[in-house]
C-alpha cells in the first residue's frame, strides 16, 4: 500500500495522466487559448476526479460488478450537471466560452480510467487524494500549454496585457499561430519531450532499430 | 438539400471532431498504430454516431428543451440540465443495442469491430456531437447529416495519422520524443493541412 503522499502527488511527474497514460486528452485542449478558461477548466475536472474517486470508492461493496460501468457513468454524469450549473450560475461568461467542454468531462477517460482503476480497490481516503492527484496532474500540464499559448498567441495573461500589441500602439504582433488548434499539439509534443528528457525511465521502446550500416566494412 | 449537404461537407473537413475540437483524442492517440484497425475503429464511430446524433436530437426536441413536455400536458417544464445524464446514457444503451444485434445478425462485422465497440461509449466525440447538436439547435434533418459528417470525418482523420505511423516506424526519431510526443506533432501538422480548407464557407 503506498503512502498516501505518494498517491497525491506521483501522478503529477513520475505518473503524468496525459503524458505517461495518454488519459483525458480530449476535452480540454480547446481550452487552452486562455489562462482563464484553462482555470476554471482544471478546477472543474479536480472537483469531478476527487468526487467520483470518493463515492465510487465508498460504493464499491455493494455494486454488482457487471452494471458497474452504468453506475459510475451516472455518478460522473451527475457531479458534471452540478459543477455545469454552478458554473453557469456564478461564471456565465466563461461558461458560454468553455461551451460543449465541460459537458465532455463525462467522457473524460481520466475520470473513468481513476474510478475503475483506483477506486474500484481502495479505500475513500486514499482514492478521494489519489482523484486530486490525477487532477493535479492534468491541470499542471494544461496551464503549461495556456501559459505558453496566451502570452504568445494575445500578448495577455489572465486578460491582463503583457506585451502591448501593435493594434493598441504598441510593438507586439500577435502569433497567430498560437491561436490555432495545432499549436497546442506542438506544445504538449514538446512538453512530453521535456518531461522524457529529466525522466529518461518514461521513454518508449524503439518499435523497430535501424540495421546498422556495415557497407563501407565490406568495401574495405 | 445544399443546405445539409453543407453541414455535412463542413463538419468532414472545416470543423472536423478530431483535428480542430480535440475529440476523442484519446482513442484518437492510442489506436492508431495500423491502418486496419483505425479503419474498422472508424467505421464503428461512423455508425455509432449516425444513429445517436439524430435519437438524442429526437429526446432533446421531445423531452427536455424548454416547454417541450407540452404535448403531455407540462408547457413550463425545463429539463434541459439533465442533458448531459440523459445523452450519455441513449449512448451507452445504443452502443450495447448494436453490439448485441451484430452480434447476432453481423457476425462478420462484430468480429471486425468487436474490441471496439464498448471502447466508443467514452469517445468524447460521440458525446460532444450530440452536445454540439443541441448547443447549434439542430433540426432532425440537420442532425441527420451533421452525425453522418462528423463520423466520416474522425473515421478519415484516423486513418491518415495511422497511414503517417506506419511510416513513420521507420525513422529515426530522437529518444524522448519516441512515441507519444512524435505522434503529437504529426496531428498537429495533419491538423494544420486541415486548416487549409478553412476559408471555404458552405
Amino acid at each position: 500500500m503506498s503512502s498516501p503522499k505518494e498517491v497525491l502527488f506521483s501522478p503529477i511527474f513520475d505518473n503524468n495522466p496525459i503524458a505517461l497514460q495518454v488519459l483525458g486528452i480530449c476535452s480540454a485542449l480547446a481550452v487552452t487559448v486562455s489562462m482563464v478558461n484553462t482555470l476554471v477548466m482544471c478546477a472543474a475536472v479536480i472537483f469531478v476526479c476527487a468526487f467520483s474517486n470518493l463515492f465510487v470508492s465508498l460504493l464499491r461493496h455493494v455494486m454488482p460488478s457487471s452494471i458497474r460501468i452504468i453506475i459510475q457513468m451516472t455518478i460522473i454524469a451527475s457531479l458534471v450537471i452540478l459543477v455545469d450549473q454552478i458554473i453557469q450560475a456564478y461564471a456565465y461568461e466563461v461558461s458560454q466560452r468553455l461551451s460543449v467542454f465541460v459537458g465532455l468531462i463525462i467522457t473524460n477517460c481520466i475520470v473513468l480510467g481513476r474510478a475503475e482503476g483506483f477506486a474500484l480497490q481502495n479505500g475513500p481516503y486514499i482514492s478521494f487524494l489519489d482523484g486530486i492527484g490525477n487532477g493535479l496532474g492534468y491541470s499542471i500540464l494544461l496551464l503549461l500549454v495556456a501559459l505558453v499559448r496566451e502570452p504568445l498567441g494575445a500578448g495577455t495573461l489572465m486578460g491582463y496585457t503583457l506585451f502591448t500589441s501593435v493594434n493598441d500602439g504598441g510593438w507586439y504582433i500577435g502569433n497567430g499561430l498560437m491561436l490555432l488548434a495545432p499549436s497546442a499539439f506542438f506544445i504538449i509534443g514538446l512538453a512530453i519531450w521535456g518531461l522524457r528528457a529529466w525522466k529518461p525511465a518514461q521513454v518508449e521502446p524503439a518499435e523497430y532499430e535501424i540495421a546498422e550500416n556495415v557497407q563501407y566494412k565490406e568495401a574495405i | 438539400m445544399e443546405h445539409y449537404l453543407g453541414i455535412f461537407f463542413s463538419v468532414i473537413f472545416i470543423e472536423n471532431m478530431a483535428l480542430t475540437f480535440f475529440l476523442g483524442m484519446c482513442t484518437f492517440i492510442a489506436i492508431s498504430k495500423k491502418i486496419s484497425t483505425a479503419f474498422g475503429l472508424g467505421v464503428a464511430v461512423i455508425v455509432v454516431l449516425a444513429i445517436t446524433v439524430p435519437v438524442n436530437n429526437l429526446i432533446y426536441q421531445y423531452f427536455l428543451r424548454d416547454g417541450a413536455l407540452a404535448w403531455a400536458g407540462f408547457p413550463n417544464v425545463d429539463l434541459s440540465f439533465l442533458g448531459f445524464l440523459a445523452y450519455i446514457g441513449v449512448i451507452a444503451a445504443l452502443v450495447q443495442i448494436l453490439e448485441m444485434f451484430l452480434d447476432k445478425h453481423v457476425p462478420a462485422l462484430y468480429a471486425a469491430l468487436g474490441v471496439f465497440l464498448p471502447l466508443i461509449t467514452v469517445n468524447c466525440a460521440i458525446l460532444g456531437a450530440s452536445l454540439f447538436m443541441v448547443e447549434r439547435d439542430y433540426t432532425f434533418t440537420e442532425s441527420v447529416a451533421f452525425g453522418l459528417g462528423a463520423g466520416v470525418g474522425w473515421a478519415l482523420a484516423i486513418t491518415a495519422l495511422a497511414g503517417v505511423r506506419e511510416k513513420l516506424k521507420y525513422s529515426d526519431v530522437p529518444e524522448g520524443l519516441r512515441g507519444l510526443g512524435i505522434t503529437f506533432i504529426c496531428v498537429g501538422l495533419i491538423s494544420l493541412g486541415f486548416m487549409s480548407f478553412g476559408g471555404i464557407d458552405l
